[in-house]
């Protein structure tokens, strides 16, 4: 599975707020670690904020600090906000969809993208922090 | 079996502690099971490679978890396998059913295994997050099953095997 670029931002923006409760986080220096675009992870950091995921302090000192739950808040949480993960109602069928092969493939697919979905729900922040430690 | 504090201990379950592990059950999924768990107790209740273990809180029963050692099953080396655990609703986040896990993992050590196993259900996100959180990740395996009654026909010329 490949994350975009934008869902890989968020990630290790919560992350790193996670990593540092209390704290104020400046989007400066997140990008620094991650070797991220500021003016990108800036956008991000503005849907993590509408999301209330995370919380914006402005000012001398300021800086971002996480709003969730880290126990209670998941990577799916984050994830979806910026990726399609198995939920294209609404979207128009793909070629061949109807078919046998689309239905077995779309059946196929379905499988897959469940395994992920309940993958990502079950990992809370706290679980990916002892994760990281680990790495 | 540890005692963690003063009114708190780990301990194998005996039989008569089996009405106060339904009854968790029963308050986790809504369904009451007593003859499943009298069996579960002596299937797996003071049997050697087996576990059946407890959170006691000064005296009360909040929260089990069952287990045992199984050998070469799918192929795999001996492993501990967890089957069942469920925690009272009112002792969540006080780390009982962390303290069970880590009871069960001893005693698989002790038995000389070194990986702990087990199944959930996908929607179990709560069951599921709480092994995350023990650190368990996906294993080799993957979980396969269909209805018997759509099984292709063994002669099945498309078959690959």
């Amino acid at each position: 599975m490949k994350l975009q670029r934008s869902t890989r931002c968020a990630l290790f923006a919560v992350f790193e707020l996670a990593r540092e409760p209390g704290r104020h986080v400046s989007a400066a220096e997140i990008a620094d670690t991650y070797g991220l675009s500021v003016n990108h992870l800036a956008k991000v950091l503005r849907e993590l904020a509408r999301a209330r995921f995370i919380q914006s302090v402005r000012g001398a000192g300021g800086g971002y600090t996480l709003a969730a739950n880290p126990k209670r808040m998941t990577l799916y949480d984050i994830v979806s906000r910026f990726e399609e993960l198995g939920d294209d109602d609404g979207a128009p069928p793909e070629p061949g969809a109807d078919t046998d092969a689309g239905q077995a493939l779309t059946r196929v697919l379905t499988e897959i993208d469940a395994i992920t979905v309940a993958t990502l729900k079950s990992i809370s922040l706290t679980t990916f922090l002892k994760l990281s430690r680990k790495a | 079996m540890s005692l963690t504090d003063d009114n708190h201990r780990i301990r194998p379950a005996t039989e008569r502690d089996i009405p106060a592990i339904a009854a968790i059950d029963a308050r986790i999924t809504g369904a009451a099971k007593d003859s499943y768990w009298r069996e579960m107790f002596d299937r797996f209740g003071n049997r050697p490679d087996r576990y059946f273990l407890l959170s006691d809180s000064a005296g009360r029963v909040d929260a089990y978890i069952a287990g045992e050692v199984r050998a070469w099953e799918f192929g795999s080396p001996p492993c501990g396998w967890v089957f069942a655990i469920g925690t009272d609703p009112d002792a969540r986040q006080r780390k009982v059913a962390s303290r069970l896990f880590a009871a069960i993992c001893d005693a698989f050590k002790d038995r000389g295994v070194d990986t702990v196993r087990t199944m959930i259900a996908r929607e179990d996100e709560l069951i599921m997050s709480f092994f995350r959180s023990q650190g368990m990740m996906a294993g080799p395996f993957v979980q396969l099953e269909m209805p018997i009654d759509e099984a292709w026909p063994a002669d099945d010329p498309e078959a690959d095997t």
